[in-house]
């Protein structure tokens, strides 16, 4: 494995974090949204913060991780994709500067007219966020991204593919977050956990069916990412489906355990199996890891800085979900 | 050094006058949040530490106040720093094409800073019920180093951009070797890093100082609001010195290795010994107008003799004078009049409690102290133009002009103008909050200014 493709492996590694975490937080803001009015969705609302509340700051850094590995260790990858992205990109940009402030303003704020308005906004960019992420990643798998940057504005992210991953990146958000939060309900409230489970059921099966749509749209638009997937990645679509599917069996039969290692198991296996599929290309097909790769030294730092990561911020991160879930630490100001 | 000058202008003026004002204005709001969270957090243990060690349940119930509205600003500060990474591909994609591979290295170790401050901040925020006081108390002091971490990581990037050094271009521009240690050690290292954790020391001191002195002008004298005022002010007063002498010696290290900006900042004209300070006034090709002069003091100030020669505007290509002069001129001067007088400030205090253990009585003292928090935020930002708009046309100093760096893409103007209103309303929400938060404290009284811990079982009975 070169230093490159080391880098490259690093990144996925920060991506698969970050739609892990990131993404359960955004789909935390999605059954906010859909929890109903003032008083019926109360109780989803304050488990939903509850779990948040805590951890979506630590979460959101992910992304800032893997933004800045990507462009210190493939800056002129970063350069076309945000010279040409960069109008879902900016909203994505917009949607976590509202998500964020909506949801500290909310839970700091008495008046209900406020709060409903700084709840509505942090839920529905709570949803647009990863739907202009879910296109950026999309239209990169399309190869929509010229290698030398500055390709459509527009034409590039507004096809079925970019849109249809979009869709699928709220919809396995919201899976992950039902998920996450069956278990957050569950200490202490059986009507609430079947809530969350009837939500985790129903999303999956839409991040399913999204994915069956995708492959027909990869196969059209994507070709390259397509054979690749079929081929190299197919022992990770496998599995991802034997996960989904091991999943449903459980929620369908009320079973209790293991929810979580296997949603979290679905989608890292799609996002190594894209990765795999992707190989050895950081824009399929016109730039390759290594034609984008930085200098050696720059590479041996990122290899430094993800060690340190490994060994003092995975603890950390464990130290605070910890707390989080045997409620050591409060929600409410 | 490849023949950039060479190379096509990559964009339109209007671009580049567009990205440049959404970067200083989305960078300006940011900084004083940043300054929060790498100060905010030592002001805030400062009080969890006398309140433990003396039992002392104003000082309690301070450390806790300001934990919960640093809550609400580290917040803010999370999505406009991210706003500022986004930035660096939206605004500037081929300073990032170019030498992203270099100073990325500093962000990178940020990321590291960033990411333990997020984690140890929300245990300390949250953990005030049920954790055990001195466990988080002690959970608390990994945001006070990773704060001057990250700070130390980013301010490193911008001294590389002043004084770049610790890489190897090719024929064609393109970076094919770097050292890292270089990079992250700049010569400009040495004195923006001091200067700048320095700078959120006092904009954290005398801003939550000023709070408080509002309040005790109010006629709420109570101990709380004393603490409120004497902890944090006692930090800003001591790094204010400090800070004085470093700003000093930053100023000779620009004489010497940023001379474009210095002879822009104290509008020199001519290179030439016995350079006058000038102190105010208007920058023309013709000499200062309408500013106080005294003869020799710049060359003596950079120098320590009135013989030092001075690089003035005339040996400066035309091509790589920074612009606004005398903006650059004014804000240097209010940047350092503005230190001054908070150093007068701190002086005062620290006369009197020294005499008497006690702030002095007279009103004045009060109001001084409340118009100081926005002060040195004022100085702040006269600072970061001084050398941000004074490296122009330079983004990176001597190897890449700020129109090689901007973007294509079309409505920057738009952009801006959206980022303005979403900042407009995102600086409301956050001061609205904040006051509803200081009401609805103020209004549960003196009954919530017992602990804030939940009684131990073992010490409480």
């Amino acid at each position: 494995m070169s230093k490159a493709d080391a880098a490259a492996a690093i990144l996925w590694v920060g991506a698969t974090f970050y739609a892990l975490f990131g993404g359960a937080d955004f789909g935390g803001g999605f059954w906010d949204l859909v929890a109903g009015w003032d008083e019926r969705g109360q109780r989803p609302r304050d488990v939903i913060q509850r779990s948040l509340t805590p951890v979506w700051e630590a979460n959101h850094v992910w992304l800032i991780f893997v933004l800045v590995v990507l462009w210190t260790a493939f800056p002129t990858a970063f350069s076309a994709i945000f010279t040409t992205l960069y109008v879902p990109i900016a909203l994505a940009a917009l949607g976590i500067v509202l998500r964020g402030a909506g949801f500290a303003f909310r839970k700091s704020i008495v008046g209900l007219r406020e709060r409903r308005a700084m709840g509505a906004t942090f839920a529905i960019s709570s949803v647009l966020t990863p739907f202009f992420m879910g296109t950026v990643v999309g239209a990169i798998a399309a190869g929509n991204v010229p290698a030398e940057g500055n390709g459509d504005a527009f034409s590039s992210w507004i096809q079925p593919l970019p849109l249809l991953i979009g869709a699928m990146f709220v919809a396995s958000g919201a899976y992950l977050a039902a998920v996450f939060l069956v278990g957050d309900a569950r200490r202490g409230d059986h009507e609430l956990e079947r809530y969350f489970e009837r939500r985790a059921l129903g999303a999956a099966v839409v991040a399913g069916a999204l994915a069956i749509a995708g492959i027909f749209a990869l196969h059209s638009e994507a070709r390259y990412v397509f054979d690749r997937l079929t081929e190299q990645g197919l022992p990770l679509v496998i599995l991802s489906l034997l996960c989904g599917a091991a999943l449903l069996f459980v929620l369908v039969r009320g079973g209790r355990r293991p929810l979580r290692p296997l949603a979290a198991g679905a989608v890292v296996a799609v996002i190594w199996g894209w990765g795999v599929a992707q190989f050895p290309y950081l824009l399929p097909t016109s730039l390759r890891i290594d034609q984008a790769a930085a200098p050696d030294p720059t590479m041996t730092i990122i290899f430094i800085v993800f060690g340190a990561a490994a060994v003092v911020v995975l603890p950390s991160l464990g130290l605070l979900y910890t707390l989080a879930q045997k409620d050591l630490l409060e929600s409410e100001h | 050094m490849p023949p950039l000058d060479l190379l096509p202008l990559a964009a339109s003026e209007s671009n580049l006058l567009a990205a440049r004002e959404q970067m200083a204005f989305t960078l300006g709001f940011h900084i004083v949040l940043s300054c929060l969270g790498v100060a905010l957090p030592a002001t805030i243990l400062v009080a969890n530490y006398l309140g433990l060690r003396k039992g002392d349940g104003a000082a309690l119930e301070l450390a806790r106040r300001w934990s919960k509205a640093m809550a609400v600003t580290f917040a803010v500060g999370a999505v406009t720093g991210t706003v500022l990474s986004f930035e660096f591909g939206l605004l500037w994609p081929q300073f990032e094409h170019r030498f992203g591979s270099v100073f990325g290295i500093a962000f990178a170790i940020e990321g590291i800073f960033f990411f333990l401050e997020a984690i140890f901040l929300a245990v300390y925020i949250y953990g005030w019920k049920r954790l055990r006081p001195w466990a988080h108390f002690w959970s608390g002091v990994p945001m006070v180093v990773t704060g001057i971490g990250g700070a130390f990581a980013v301010v490193a990037a911008n001294s590389w951009m002043n004084q770049p050094q610790g890489f190897t271009l090719n024929g064609a521009g393109e970076v094919i070797d770097v050292e890292p240690l270089k990079v992250l050690f700049n010569p400009a290292t040495g004195y923006e890093v001091p200067h700048m954790i320095l700078a959120a020391y006092m904009v954290v001191g005398f801003l939550v100082a000023s709070i408080y002195a509002v309040g005790m002008l109010k006629g709420r004298r109570d101990r709380l609001h004393r603490l409120g005022v004497v902890i944090p002010l006692t930090i800003a007063c001591i790094a204010t010195p400090i800070q004085l002498f470093v700003g000093d010696t930053a100023a000779r290290e620009v004489a010497d290795h940023q001379p474009a900006k210095f002879a822009a900042m104290e509008c020199i004209e001519k290179t030439g010994t016995d350079q006058t300070e000038y102190l105010g006034g208007i920058c023309t090709k013709d000499g200062v107008k309408g500013a106080i002069g005294i003869p020799g003091l710049d060359s003596f100030l950079v120098g320590f003799s009135t013989d030092t020669e001075v690089t003035g505007l005339n040996d400066i290509p035309d091509d790589e004078e920074p612009p606004a002069h005398t903006m650059l001129h004014l804000a240097f001067d209010a940047m350092v009049g503005i230190g001054s007088a908070l150093l007068a400030l701190g002086a005062w205090f620290g006369f009197v409690w020294w005499r008497r253990r006690d702030l002095p009585r007279t009103p004045w003292f009060l109001r001084a102290v409340a118009v100081s928090g926005g002060g040195a935020i004022l100085a702040l930002w006269c600072g970061w133009i001084v050398t941000e708009v004074g490296r122009q046309p330079w983004i990176v100093q001597g190897y890449m002009r700020t129109t090689e760096a901007v973007t294509e893409a079309e409505g920057i103007w738009f952009s801006f103008g959206l980022v303005l209103l979403l900042y407009a309303g995102l600086g409301t929400g956050a001061i609205l909050v904040l006051r509803s938060m200081s009401r609805r404290w103020r209004e549960a009284g003196s009954a919530e200014v017992e602990s804030p811990y939940a009684p131990q079982t073992e010490e409480v009975a």
